[in-house]
């Protein structure tokens, strides 16, 4: 068996000091989980399994329950992020106006699903609910740029501004 | 001063009952003879285990004044409430709710390893559910194997008790509840396999999982072939925790001791030497005791950083949870290998020459309660050139079912008794098999080796008992040494965690991963959340120590002889080539990239 020598985990060290002033901000508490991971998947754009290993050691919890939460949250991601990160309202609103066919079209022109990120790492698609532009319906964002009554014949030209 | 508890009166079905408040309606229907159902719901009320997460819904009741049923298992009884627990609308609810959990789960009940042993098996027997009228999504998961436990998730009904006893009863922490909807599962973080997690093989999880989704790996195969292979000779231990559930599979009273037929059953099966696993519980004795006295010894002599308290090392889901959890600890406890391992070890080195058979030709099985044996044995510094020194480990469950199948009539074998020379024990090794055992049998024979002097009194009633932590100070003429006991890794981990605080002054400690000790293992016949069982276990094994006509492991015969014409003395040389080990850090560590 090759189980006996300890596992080691290696993270960059301004990665290792980020994590720790986090969770060390949040007084090491293991029921901040949520709030420190929202502050980190904010600043590394989504949660990789070295980065979740660090947080449960800082919180003094099981790696498991903080994966648990990682996976049950939607919000929470273990994939990077594109360049430009495109998220569609699925919303009522948006999604009585056409969200599912506008969606549709993006999943279409990036060739990836909900939750991935193109081979070239400059899209990443997510579905997300209400960003409060109901008006506006459907809405898109891409990075911090938002498009309102977005129809699947104008996806090809709203990509075509971040290519 | 504890405010004082109100009674409380309320009606189930036709009865008035009067509970104490803060009783639950399934707790309070109880009293009036009341059964009802329940699935996720467990309690082991002696060792303080209760899993109630009302995940099921299969124990709602219909309470008068309230729109919606409410799950009996978490729902409080108040002053005057009126609950009915078999109207029709609970009956059909209930009825629902399983028929729902039915349709996600495989309808392979024929060839399932749970058959007749499963909660949920039962429960549809019980609600009379004779179709499913549900059809839907069916998950299904990876099946994943480690060297003790076998996941098949597919099977899975979300119970969370597995989840219950790895995180608040052993604190391990191996696994969690993960994703959501039909794709929720227990899992290891990330999905990965059971073996590179934290977990420690303790068993705990298969010990109380409902239904064939946590398994152990079975070996009974293998055990079955080196049986009939002519060019091998197959010799076999059984541990002391064996002899007193074994009888349970065989439907007798919890508590029944079945020793002699154990032996008679192993030999039928074609064991040519049936040994016992206490031989080498007292040889465990005279090692770890003489560690004791030496770093004991350090200790009063002046040496302030002697290296002191010892902690027992017999338990290998114990030593997985210190090498992974606390290898700061890692030299505090004994060297000295478990009872399985130093049997296994004598065996091939000594007994082997002794009958004139190659080590290699020689198969070594165990007969254990536990899963993390299966492990253990598989370690590579209990092995030499490849070849273990304890090649398959049964559980008492898989023995069961290999007696049944060598069509074998348990209740009428006679009663045998163990060959020589590794089947002699004294009541010492027998205690090894319940919380507080080896902690008792150390201390029997470091007393007298200590003093001089022979024991009045073998029983130390006061390191017995149920209590998660206890502790006691033994009067070793005119010396107190301090003695503490933690069985549970939960509380192993409070234990630990007063050592590294400094606050600890115990001189000894004995360790157990599973509640009970061994008596509670993981591979034992199961509890379904019975904790009296575990009690006549534990009573069934101080009644086979006091019957013996030895009782301390320094006096075993056959250990005497052993040091005279193979070891030596204990700690001597050869004594720490076979009989102790060392360990790892096996923690988790973060590296800087450059």
């Amino acid at each position: 068996m090759d189980t006996l020598d300890n596992i080691t985990i290696k993270l960059k060290k301004e990665d290792i000091n980020f994590i720790r002033a986090v969770c060390s901000d949040f007084n090491n508490d293991r029921n901040e989980l949520i709030n420190v991971l929202h502050k980190t998947q904010e600043h590394f754009g989504y949660l990789p399994a070295e980065v979740q290993e660090l947080i449960a050691a800082e919180l003094n919890m099981s790696v498991a329950k903080v994966y648990g939460v990682v996976t049950f949250y939607s919000f929470f991601t273990m994939v990077p992020r594109g360049e430009f990160p495109v998220s569609i309202c699925t919303g009522t609103a948006c999604y009585v106006r056409g969200a599912e066919k506008v969606l549709d079209e993006f999943r279409k022109q990036l060739g990836i699903d909900v939750g991935e990120v193109t081979p070239d790492g400059k899209f990443s698609l997510s579905c997300l609910r209400c960003v409060g532009a109901c008006g506006l319906a459907p809405v898109v964002m891409i990075g911090e740029k938002t498009f309102g009554r977005v129809a699947p014949e104008k996806v090809a030209e709203i990509l075509s501004e971040f290519r | 001063m504890t405010e004082k508890k109100q009674h409380i009166t309320l009606t189930i079905d036709q009865h008035q009952v009067s509970v104490l408040e803060g009783t639950t309606v399934l707790e309070a229907a109880k009293k009036v003879g009341i059964d009802i159902p329940t699935l996720c719901h467990m309690k082991l009320h002696d060792m303080g285990i209760e899993n109630k997460p009302a995940g099921c819904r299969v124990c709602v009741v219909e309470v008068e004044g309230r729109k919606n049923l409410a799950p009996s298992c978490v729902t409080l009884a108040t002053e005057g409430m009126k609950i009915r627990t078999n109207s029709v609308r609970v009956l059909n609810a209930r009825q629902t709710v399983l028929e729902l959990i039915l349709s996600d789960h495989p309808a392979d009940c024929l060839v399932c390893i749970k058959s007749g042993n499963c909660d949920l098996q039962s429960m549809a027997q019980r609600f009379n559910i004779r179709n499913i009228t549900y059809k839907g999504e069916q998950s299904t998961y990876r099946e994943d194997f480690s060297p003790s436990v076998i996941r098949e998730m597919d099977k899975c009904i979300m119970c969370r008790r597995c989840e219950m006893m790895c995180n608040q009863v052993q604190t391990v922490g191996a696994l969690s509840g993960v994703n959501r909807g039909f794709m929720a599962v227990v899992s290891p973080a990330f999905e990965q396999d059971l073996q590179d997690s934290v977990c420690t093989f303790c068993g705990q999880c298969v010990a109380v999982c409902p239904t064939g989704a946590l398994t152990e790996v079975n070996h009974t195969s293998d055990v079955i072939k080196s049986l009939a292979d002519p060019r091998k000779t197959v010799i076999v231990q059984t541990a002391p925790a064996v002899r007193a559930a074994l009888g349970e599979a065989f439907g007798l009273e919890p508590g029944t001791l079945v020793t002699g037929k154990l032996v008679s059953a192993l030999k039928e099966l074609g064991f040519e030497y049936v040994f016992d696993t206490d031989f080498a519980a007292d040889l465990t004795i005279m090692e770890e005791g003489t560690e004791f006295l030496n770093r004991l010894n350090d200790f009063f002599s002046g040496n302030e950083k002697a290296n002191l308290p010892i902690l027992t090392s017999c338990c290998p889901a114990w030593v997985n949870f210190f090498e992974k959890q606390f290898p700061e600890l890692k030299d505090i406890p004994s060297t000295a290998r478990s009872p399985q391992q130093m049997f296994g070890a004598v065996a091939k080195n000594w007994f082997a020459k002794k009958i004139g058979v190659k080590r290699e030709d020689l198969i070594v099985v165990s007969i254990m309660p536990c899963l993390a044996k299966k492990y253990e044995c598989q370690r590579d510094e209990f092995k030499s050139n490849g070849d273990p020194d304890v090649n398959y480990v049964l559980t008492t469950r898989e023995l069961a079912r290999l007696i049944q199948l060598a069509n074998i009539d348990f209740m009428a074998l006679p009663d045998g008794e163990f060959d020589s020379p590794m089947g002699e024990s004294t009541g010492a090794g027998v205690i090894f098999g319940t919380t507080g055992g080896v902690i008792e049998a150390a201390v029997r024979t470091a007393y007298e080796l200590q003093t001089g002097k022979t024991l009045e009194k073998v029983d130390f009633e006061q390191l017995r008992g149920m209590e998660g932590l206890r502790h006691a100070t033994i009067d070793f003429d005119g010396v107190p040494v301090h003695i503490g006991i933690a069985h549970g890794l939960g509380n192993a981990r409070r234990l630990l965690e007063s050592i590294q605080r400094g606050e600890c002054n115990f001189h000894a400690i004995e360790i157990m991963s599973c509640p009970g000790g061994c008596i509670g293992g993981g591979g034992q016949p199961l509890h379904h959340g019975k904790s009296k069982i575990l009690k006549a276990r534990m009573a069934a094994i101080y009644r086979e120590d006091s019957g013996k006509k030895l009782r301390k492991s320094h006096e075993n015969p056959d250990i005497i002889r052993l040091y005279e014409e193979f070891l030596g003395k204990p700690l001597s040389h050869k004594a720490h080539e076979l009989l102790h080990t060392n360990y790892f850090d096996r923690q988790v560590n973060f590296l800087e990239e450059n």
